[in-house]
């Protein structure tokens, strides 16, 4: 069984799980879309200040919604000890990693999808012009963050208070993903898209390919006891 | 790599474990032949389930050498799994998933072949073939202890580790264990077993072996009666220590 072939069987667990317990995508998509609701109550921005703060919304809900996930990532495996069962089987424990982070990944960008409807919905806003730009730039800065999300999820899993350890490990390393994300997110914004949006987007395409190696590498470090 | 009749299918050489500075294992050396059935007795925190966990390598020892079946389990692990079924107080399956769903993950991952046939098999030999489709949140404690036992024999291992697989069991399905034990070292199959109890199902066993503080103080082959006042002999001795 080659190393893809043992990820998608992690992966197709996990989606399986997740549809059946639908403990994670649940809490972030009400998480995401309640941060949407407060702000169009709390502001009522007009089309300038959706070019100006939009991107920085869109992001920070992404970040904290995804985070609630990551929080679950390994939650699942913690009953019965499932880690364990894991583990034991004749398998990479990297493979064990790339199933999990794709999981986290495909939870991510359904409930991302549906912020995004509602953004343009309760925002006023037209994405459909940009929308394979906002489909690319979401589709990278959610990658980095679940890359780096999965493996802080799985060092924080057997800490005391790991929920609180979790947001602590990873909103640090992932400021450059954000600051990348909200950049390239705010240049296709503006009409016609701004001048940094080449720079930013090859900015998450080596951010992921660092981020995604070196947590590939050091998985069988984070596992071994 | 060789796992004929001759090869020790577990062979450990001066492993030592530290977790921080605390010494779980020290100077394990043990030669485990193939249908052997071995016990390994003493007190929690011994160092019993370190001592399954290492050979499963699951932990990594600081020091020394552990060969499954041949194989140098600290360079190719994967390998060295591949003989393994571990069975735990913890079942180590899915909640969310059926009997059978379960099954078919692990069998993915252990690359069973004809998988369908052999699920239906296994789940047949524990008497859980009605209950397939069930999702297993809903199993009793016994029932899910008898589809950790089919997950953990799904693959036809060589090699059983079993960490106090009967805590927690009713006396029914702590029969059907020990029956599963018999017939699995029956077939020519290493059981290596660690409690803290002399619980039932021990009978079969051949050799045994007392841990204290990480050390294996005694190797015993004779009878379970023998084995039986040996051990609480030791616990005895241990309990004196202290009042």
């Amino acid at each position: 069984m080659n190393f893809f072939s043992q990820a998608a069987a992690i992966l197709w667990k996990d989606i399986l799980t997740e549809f059946r317990s639908k403990d994670a995508i649940t809490s972030m998509l009400i998480f995401g879309l309640l941060v949407i609701l407060m702000f169009y109550f709390a502001f009522e921005p007009d089309r300038l200040e959706i070019e100006k703060f939009g991107p920085g919304l869109l992001w920070v809900t992404f970040i904290f919604a995804g985070m609630l996930g990551m929080n679950r990532a390994f939650a699942g495996e913690r009953e019965n000890d499932s880690l364990q069962g894991l583990k034991l089987a004749p398998i990479s424990w990297a493979a064990i990693y790339l199933g999990k982070m794709l999981a986290n990944l495909a939870f991510m960008l359904l409930v991302e999808a549906v912020i995004l409807i509602c953004f343009a919905v309760f925002f006023n806003f037209d994405l459909v012009p940009r929308l394979g730009w906002m489909l690319m730039i979401t589709l990278l800065g959610t990658l980095g963050f679940a890359s780096v999300g999965t493996i802080l999820a799985a060092i924080s899993m057997n800490t005391r208070m790991s929920d609180v350890m979790l947001p602590i490990l990873l909103l640090p390393v992932i400021l450059p993903l954000v600051i990348g994300a909200v950049s390239s997110t705010a240049a296709i914004f503006t009409d016609p898209p701004g001048e940094g949006l080449a720079f930013w987007l090859k900015f998450l395409v080596v951010y992921n390919i660092v981020f995604l190696t070196v947590a590939l590498l050091l998985f069988d470090f984070v596992l071994e006891e | 790599m060789n796992s004929d009749r001759t090869t020790p299918v577990v062979h450990i050489e001066k492993v030592e474990k530290w977790f921080g500075r605390t010494s779980a294992l020290r100077d394990i050396n043990l030669t485990v032949q193939p249908g052997e059935f071995m016990v390994f007795l003493g007190r929690n925190g011994a160092g019993k389930s370190t001592l399954l966990r290492v050979i499963a390598r699951i932990i990594r020892p600081n020091s020394g050498k552990v060969e499954v079946c041949g194989v140098d389990i600290q360079r190719r692990p994967e390998a060295g799994r591949e003989r393994l079924g571990f069975v735990a107080h913890n079942t180590f399956l899915y909640r969310n998933l059926t009997a059978r769903e379960n099954l078919k993950f692990f069998a993915k991952l252990y690359q069973v072949p004809n998988p369908e046939e052999r699920i239906r098999e296994t789940l047949g030999w524990v008497g859980l073939e009605r209950s397939a489709n069930r999702q297993i949140q809903g199993f009793s404690r016994g029932m899910q202890q008898r589809l950790a036992i089919a997950r953990a024999t799904l693959h036809n291992p060589q090699i059983l580790l079993l960490d106090e697989p009967f805590s927690g069991l009713d006396l029914e399905v702590s029969e059907l264990l020990a029956e599963w034990l018999k017939e699995f070292v029956s077939h020519g199959k290493t059981i290596l077993m660690a409690t803290h109890d002399l619980v039932q199902g021990l009978d079969g066993a051949h050799r045994w072996a007392i841990l204290d503080y990480g050390k294996i103080v005694e190797e015993i082959t004779g009878s379970y009666v023998m084995v039986r006042d040996k051990y609480r002999q030791f616990l005895k001795e241990r309990k004196s220590e202290f009042f």
